[in-house]
């Protein structure tokens, strides 16, 4: 599940889980609310981190001014 | 084949009760670490090739088992060493053609990686493709079972689910399953360890033919 696709845009799974990220939602509750096995939301979270629009804190994930960006300009396009 | 192939070879099997091959590999649902499985058991699984009747035979097949494994906790993971547009292509004439969505990953293993620190190759069978393995990883990473089947024939799936019921059964309630047993059935209670507890055993209730062979309802 590549965070970016091939034409420079986050998919539709990275906005949802940057999303829950951004309201501090731990992975398990980000699979549960997408429906989506928790493998794929920790993969996804991965990309995100090396992607640079999110960060690791202890065990919190934070959005980064990228990341920040990124939702925003998803909100609007959504 | 000289000692030192054959060490790293008999090294290079995974064990049972040991923690499973650590491994980061490009799958159809992109990039995958064993790690990412964290807290659920897991079923990865290798096939000969895509494109092939009986491996396309055990994808529907694992797919109509999947909703069943979903219930207890249980992920599915493929692999061969194929290439993710090979699977992408594969697992879309699939649903194409037999009308079943396979909702799992699969590890394209091109560079045999996953399939080396598994042992799913046998060179006896063939050296460009993995047999028919399964391995059974639990919430903890550890290897708790492990089935082959050569390149010609089909695994049966009532068989992994019922494995999976039985280890699941073993961690809940410590104790063995026999021959054949299903979920429903009596189990085994494990035997007693010293003179003792075998004379006590005797007395336990339980439905004891000697001392070393009781069984219980759950």
């Amino acid at each position: 599940m590549p965070c970016i696709d091939s034409s420079g845009h986050m998919t539709e799974i990275a906005a949802k889980i940057l999303a829950a990220m951004a309201d501090g939602v731990p992975l398990n509750e980000i699979a549960e609310k997408t429906d989506l096995p928790l493998y794929r939301i920790r993969s996804g979270a991965r990309e995100l981190v090396e992607a640079g629009l999110v960060e690791t804190k202890g065990e919190a994930y934070v959005l980064t001014e990228a990341g920040q960006a990124a939702l925003t300009n998803a909100s609007r396009q959504a | 084949m000289d000692t030192t192939t054959q060490e790293k070879d008999v090294l290079g099997f995974p064990r049972l009760g040991q923690p499973a091959p650590v491994f980061e590999a490009e799958t159809t649902h992109g990039t995958l670490r064993l790690e990412d499985f964290k807290g659920s058991w897991l079923i990865l699984f290798s096939h000969p090739a895509d494109f092939t009747p009986v491996c396309t035979t055990e994808f529907i097949a694992f797919a109509e088992l999947a909703p069943e494994l979903k219930k207890r906790g249980v992920e599915l993971c493929g692999l061969s060493i194929d290439s993710t547009y090979s699977h992408i292509a594969w697992v879309r004439n699939i649903e194409e053609k037999f009308g079943v969505k396979i909702p799992f990953p699969v590890i394209a293993d091109l560079n045999k990686n996953v399939a080396t620190l598994y042992g799913m190759i046998m060179p006896g069978e063939s050296k460009t493709e993995t047999s028919r393995c399964v391995f059974v990883i639990d919430p903890n990473g550890v290897l708790r079972a492990m089935i082959y089947y050569p390149l010609t024939t089909g695994r049966n799936m009532q068989e992994i689910l019922r494995l999976i019921d039985a280890l699941q059964t073993t961690d809940k309630h410590g104790v063995a399953t026999p021959a054949n047993w299903k979920p429903g059935e009596k189990v085994i209670v494990p035997p007693p360890a010293t003179a003792e507890a075998a004379e006590a055993r005797m007395k336990a209730g339980f439905e004891t033919k000697d001392w070393y062979f009781s069984k219980k309802s759950l």
